[in-house]
């Protein structure tokens, strides 16, 4: 509860120092010797529990390396994240790390963030940019991976004609875009199994939830749902089961993130498969952060541990899981 | 006032014919485990919120307001449930977190009427105080995760069913009770004398203060029930998503049906079928299959076309009657 406020008069404290000190221009470079490392962090937002655990590594880890960390929650809103980010120069951080909300528009920032020679990271999301000296390396997992993952399950459990429906996540968001594709691309060996039709669902519940009740309407038959995330797949069992249909046997549903509500619902047999999106990152994105500084090479793209999970892994793996 | 009524339902009717066209099975319906299915259904279902929301938003604009806030508001009402729910399967709990959640909202109606017929501050800015610290209240509620919960009682409100979803029951019962209520007693034309002069009906006796602060106590009592509604419906609170943007759909199905931003005259029935045109909109773009790259550029179109025939002068242009020709 604490940590929860002083995390927001921070941010409130943070957009008041942009406000204020927007004139001051000039300055020197970033003070990174002689002591302790400072990192902006400007999350994406809290809109679901994969990011909350995210969120948590990454702090919990930064208090165990000794670094201050000044962290920011843009609501979903690139604008929200660029301020932030503009925050983080002004205030000559010795290092900015972030996840970006979309994949484009973020030339500008990172070019004043270069400018002021202070390193950035990305994590967990990249962006699509010409330019790849705006940012020193991109820690995350790799999307379209875990799209071709779920795509190779498929292939390998589907026998006859299948029909899929996709709920995507956000529109324009790195995950929806790759985890679309990395699927496209493994479905496409059987042409036997057909998507007949694809919606944003927003990342949410209720996006999953509505847009999965218009598709059992519409479309005559589905076989498989292929969800960008667990939270969409959980709304789209609820529709399911409202629809009269036993999510798992009628329609088999695969997910992506394998967050502990979906994973319930996997050793529940109301999931059929998730590919596992790892969001402790908090570690090696200190140990990055510590390279970065000191000045030592880092490899462009670092990635991500992680698995998949069938019901029966589900069954072993639920009590351990954090998140 | 009945004439006004008429491009919104061509509207409404126009893109529910778009639906029949392209998925001729929109209009079946069927009966499945004792409760109606179907597209309409679902228009219905999902479209109660916003209708609830709407129908408070609606008398906050007759005196002349607006309310942002609604959406943050019912982020709150749906954290409290859930969070005080957590796994308990009791209705005593699932009815005790609702009271709970609908006594705050009330609270926080009363902080939004505080700022705008206490202290006198625009109405705009009075609510986006509450709009954006909501959010953060109903994320210190949840400590920021999205709270799941298993109860049979609370998953009546948003995903139940009486034959026809228990949403849609709540907000025509308030429909109903409001349409009684300002429109059998003289509070419906005071409201509207507030919102065309605030000063002029304080002089003549109305207590303007009081109506301006038991509107927005409604809306924000409307904005609470439509909280319970979103997060029941998906069985959990997100704090970040639920109801978000729901104060813009609110504001637009006021708009569309006709009742004016500089308050005023306002139009129950506009609002219940600005509500469903919104609603249908949504379940256009998902059953036709609109690119979700383009669904907003298609949604500003419909929105567009709805808007302008409903102004003066195309109003005037598209009238069929006759213009008097001086003999």
């Amino acid at each position: 509860m604490l940590k929860k406020i002083t995390t927001v008069a921070s941010v409130v404290l943070l957009s008041a120092l942009t406000a204020c000190s927007s004139g001051g221009g000039g300055g020197t470079a970033p003070s990174n010797g002689g002591g302790t490392i400072t990192m902006g962090f400007a999350q994406v937002g809290a809109e679901s529990g994969w990011r909350t655990a995210n969120t948590k590594s990454i702090q919990d880890e930064a208090k165990a390396a000794g670094i201050d960390l000044k962290f920011s929650d843009a609501q979903q809103k690139q604008e929200n994240q660029i301020k932030a980010i503009r925050s983080y120069i002004q205030q000559k951080v010795s290092v900015i790390a972030f996840s970006p909300v979309v994949e484009t528009g973020w030339d500008t920032v990172l070019l004043e963030a270069k400018r002021a020679n202070i390193p950035v990271i990305l994590t967990d999301r990249s962006i699509d940019s010409d330019d790849t000296s705006l940012y020193k390396t991109f820690l995350g997992s790799d999307f379209v991976e875990e799209g071709r993952k779920a795509g190779d399950w498929l292939v390998a459990n589907a026998s006859g004609p299948t029909t899929v429906v996709e709920l995507q996540g956000t529109t324009g968001a790195a995950p929806a875009n790759d985890r679309k594709k990395g699927f496209e691309e493994k479905i496409a060996a059987k042409p036997d199994i057909k998507v007949v039709a694809s919606q944003t669902g927003d990342f949410t519940r209720s996006g999953g939830k509505q847009v999965m009740e218009a598709f059992l309407k519409s479309q005559p038959k589905i076989d498989v749902v292929y969800a960008h995330n667990d939270d969409m797949g959980l709304g789209a069992i609820e529709a399911i089961k409202a629809a009269g249909k036993v999510p798992g046997k009628d329609i088999k549903i695969i997910t992506v993130d394998a967050v502990k509500d979906g994973m319930t619902a996997l050793a529940n047999g109301e999931i059929n498969f998730i590919v596992e999106c790892n969001p402790l990152l908090g570690k090696q994105l200190m140990d990055l952060a510590k390279k970065v500084v000191a000045g030592e090479d880092v490899p462009a793209r670092v990635v991500t541990e992680e698995g998949t999970f069938t019901q029966e892994q589900a069954k072993t793996a639920l009590p351990q899981r954090q998140y | 006032m009945k004439n006004r009524l008429i491009w919104p339902l061509v509207a409404l009717a126009a893109l529910l014919l778009l639906n029949l066209v392209v998925t001729p099975s929109f209009f079946a319906l069927r009966i499945q485990d004792g409760a109606l299915y179907g597209g309409l259904v679902d228009v219905l279902k999902n479209g109660a919120p916003t209708l609830l929301i709407a129908l408070g938003m609606t008398l906050v604009i007759a005196t002349r307001g607006i309310d942002l806030s609604v959406g943050a508001v019912a982020a709150i009402a749906g954290a409290v449930s859930c969070v005080h729910i957590g796994t308990s399967d009791s209705a005593g709990t699932a009815f005790a977190g609702m009271a709970m959640a609908l006594l705050l909202c009330a609270l926080l109606g009363l902080w939004n009427g505080f700022l705008v017929a206490g202290m006198g501050i625009q109405p705009i800015i009075a609510t986006l105080v509450l709009m954006t610290a909501g959010r953060g209240i109903a994320m210190l509620v949840t400590e920021g995760q999205i709270v799941t919960v298993n109860n049979s009682a609370y998953k009546q409100v948003g995903a139940g069913f009486v034959v026809l979803p228990v949403a849609i029951l709540i907000s025509l019962l308030v429909l109903g009770l409001v349409a009684f209520v300002t429109r059998r007693t003289a509070l419906g034309m005071l409201i509207e004398s507030v919102g065309v002069n605030p000063e002029a009906s304080r002089l003549a006796g109305v207590r303007s203060g009081t109506i301006i602060w038991t509107v927005y106590v409604f809306a924000a009592v409307c904005a609470g029930i439509a909280g319970l509604m979103i997060s029941s419906n998906v069985s959990a609170a997100d704090a970040n998503n639920a109801g978000l943007w729901i104060e813009m759909d609110a504001i637009l199905a006021v708009v569309i049906g006709g009742t004016s931003l500089a308050g005023g005259r306002y139009s129950l029935t506009g609002t219940l079928l600005g509500a469903l045109i919104i609603q249908t909109l949504t379940t256009t773009v998902y059953t036709i299959g609109v690119a979700p790259e383009v669904t907003l550029v298609f949604k500003a179109i419909v929105v567009i076309a709805v808007c302008l025939v409903q102004a003066p002068k195309a109003r005037a242009a598209l009238s069929f009657r006759k213009v008097a020709v001086p003999s």
